[in-house]
């Protein structure tokens, strides 16, 4: 029986993985049939507004993914994931302004309205390919890629670590914001892109589009879990948490802790590129403030409060923050930070594991109980 | 050049000298040690027996002196990645495992072989590597501890645990250092039936303080003094040198 034991340290028992996936299978099903389905006065009708939502939160879920990925698992403190998932949603954007040709409001067929205001007369370089679907595709995965191999190669080869890397990855977010926030960069300034029409010929607002868009992020989300899992549960994986605990000691094992670090840092920084790529159809609109240095901190609250280094906590933090987000900011416009802050404090005061470690207590707890 | 007795030996180490700031660490030693030995370096402090570990290993370099591994590997010439792919491992003191992961996992994670990412993806352990984790299990005595994290694990568990993952590696030379340190009387019995037991298959260089340990595994005994070999012999020739007792048995 050796080869059996050899595999148990493997297959790790994932419970709440397990029953994450089921939830969002029940929901990709459920939501859009519900959406679909029933008149607009049923009770069970789940309104274009809930499910724009729950599809909102859903691609925030895959950012937490992301981020658990490289913090949770391998050490990372990446405070500027922000920016792979803006620039994801940015590859995405550029497409989907193409798409809207001749129908903007200048009537411009080949520029987007943005440049005909600001007076150009031809596209930019960078925006020749994007009026092809898979090329656009080809962005979202590259481009958050690309600058995730270069920013980290230099990081982890200089043995950046710690609190440094976090600084730096905040650093790097914001210049991009500051980048992104300027007109003559190309990229639509202040206001980004909006006023999105169709998606691969096929009108954003129409149910049957908003129903696609939904599934195919609920199905993102569940394959970036798999992927995720089996990445932590390979040999690879055990060799990242190596890192994690004791990095010196995983050189001196013989293993080139840098290309282990890239690697696992470009593959978070491709789920959050994808991430945003789902976000921007649905939600309509793409702009810098996507790269705000606050918007990576909260990601990293999130992962935090759902519990780091578990994967599907940080998918649960991602919808519980963001669902009390939606609720105070309606509710309570000026406490949100505040409850944010005090969330945060409170986490890493009393629940070092996160929701997930809490209900992880409570379960065995009530095991221990039963004679 | 060669020095003129490397044969059958496993370590060849003549006229060494090592000075820091004007201080010799390590005055012409000479050191043999044979193919298979089990042999303990003792020496009060100072003596310079961390230093000599260093210099094994690549860490310090000699001012002077020849330093072979087996007939043909000049380590003076060799870096420290170098050294140890060539097969002498060395423990340290303080155990370091990862306390994370399962005993199973960090004997596996401390396997020789290729490292990359892709290949690690993929990687299914194979049958071979299972009867290589098996086999060090057994021998460091926590076949039933396998699936336990490192964590939980005792003080002397760990130094076995090390001690393992150094096995893991195949090396030809293990260097060792202070294994019994804070050990209990059971678990130091534990890890001199450990030592013994390695003794043939690995040449194995133990440095101690404990003289009840040393006495228990010892067949041949270096004493260094002053960073010079004072003597060298059995532990009944070394207890009944008067030089020995007057600078480190007496005391």
């Amino acid at each position: 029986m050796p080869m059996v034991e050899g595999r148990v340290a493997e297959l790790t028992p994932d419970r709440g993985g397990r029953r994450l996936l089921l939830l969002l299978a029940a929901v990709g099903v459920l939501m859009p049939c519900l959406n679909v389905l029933p008149g607009e006065g049923s009770m069970l009708h789940v309104s274009n507004y809930t499910m724009t939502l729950t599809a909102k939160y859903m691609s925030y879920g895959m950012l937490a993914l992301a981020v658990d990925l490289i913090w949770g698992y391998c050490g990372i403190m990446s405070l500027g994931h922000g920016a792979f998932f803006a620039l994801g949603g940015y590859a995405m954007g550029m497409y989907l302004m193409r798409q809207i040709g001749a129908r903007g409001v200048y009537g411009n067929p080949l520029l987007p309205d943005f440049m005909v205001f600001l007076n150009w007369k031809e596209l930019p370089w960078f925006w020749h390919g994007f009026e092809s679907f898979p090329y656009a595709v080809a962005m979202v995965v590259l481009v958050p890629a690309l600058l995730a191999l270069v920013f980290g190669f230099l990081a982890f080869r200089s043995r950046v670590s710690g609190v440094y890397l976090s600084i730096i990855t905040q650093a790097l977010t914001y210049a991009l914001m500051l980048a992104f926030f300027r007109n003559d960069m190309g990229f639509g300034g202040n206001n980004g892109f909006t006023d999105f029409k169709d998606i691969v010929g096929f009108n954003l607002q129409a149910a049957g589009t908003r129903v696609v868009l939904f599934v195919s992020t609920a199905v993102a989300l569940g394959l970036s879990y798999v992927l995720c899992r089996y990445v932590i549960a390979s040999r690879a994986g055990r060799v990242i948490m190596a890192i994690r605990d004791a990095e010196s000691r995983a050189r001196f094992l013989g293993y080139r802790v840098e290309y282990y670090k890239l690697w696992v840092f470009v593959l978070s920084a491709i789920i959050a590129g994808v991430a945003g790529a789902l976000y921007v159809p649905q939600i309509g609109i793409i702009n810098p403030s996507e790269f705000s240095p606050v918007n990576s901190i909260e990601i990293v609250i999130w992962v935090a409060i759902g519990g780091r280094g578990t994967l599907y906590g940080a998918v649960i933090g991602a919808f519980l923050v963001n669902l009390a987000k939606t609720y105070l900011t309606g509710a309570f416009p000026s406490v949100w930070l505040y409850g944010l802050g005090a969330l945060f404090i409170g986490v890493t005061l009393f629940l070092q594991h996160g929701v997930v470690g809490v209900l992880g207590q409570w379960r065995r707890a009530r095991l221990a109980g039963v004679p | 050049m060669v020095p003129k007795n490397t044969k059958g030996m496993m370590l060849s180490l003549e006229g060494i000298t090592v000075s820091f700031d004007g201080f010799r660490a390590l005055n012409a030693l000479n050191l043999y040690l044979e193919v298979g030995e089990l042999r303990c370096i003792i020496g009060p402090n100072g003596a310079g027996k961390t230093t000599l570990m260093d210099v094994i290993t690549g860490k310090t370099r000699p001012d002077e002196g020849f330093a072979w591994f087996g007939q043909t590997a000049d380590l003076l010439r060799m870096s420290e990645p170098e050294i140890a792919q060539a097969g002498i491992g060395r423990k340290f003191q303080k155990p370091t495992v990862f306390e994370n992961q399962t005993v199973f996992a960090n004997l596996e994670l401390a396997m020789a072989g290729p490292k990359t990412v892709w290949k690690w993806l993929n990687a299914r352990i194979t049958p071979t590597e299972l009867d290589r984790i098996d086999d060090t299990l057994r021998k460091i005595g926590l076949n039933e501890h396998r699936f336990a994290p490192a964590a939980i694990l005792s003080h002397g568990q760990k130094q076995w645990l090390e001690i393992g993952m150094l096995l893991m590696q195949d090396p030809q030379l293990l260097l060792i250092d202070e294994p019994v340190a804070g050990m209990t009387p059971h678990e130091i019995e534990r890890t001199a039936e450990l030592l013994v037991s390695l003794a043939g298959l690995h040449t194995v260089m133990v440095v101690e303080h404990d003289m009840e340990f040393v006495r228990s595994i010892a067949r041949r005994v270096t004493v260094l003094h002053e960073g010079s070999v004072l003597a060298e012999g059995d532990m009944a020739t070394i207890g009944a040198d008067p030089r020995v007792k007057q600078v480190y048995l007496g005391e």
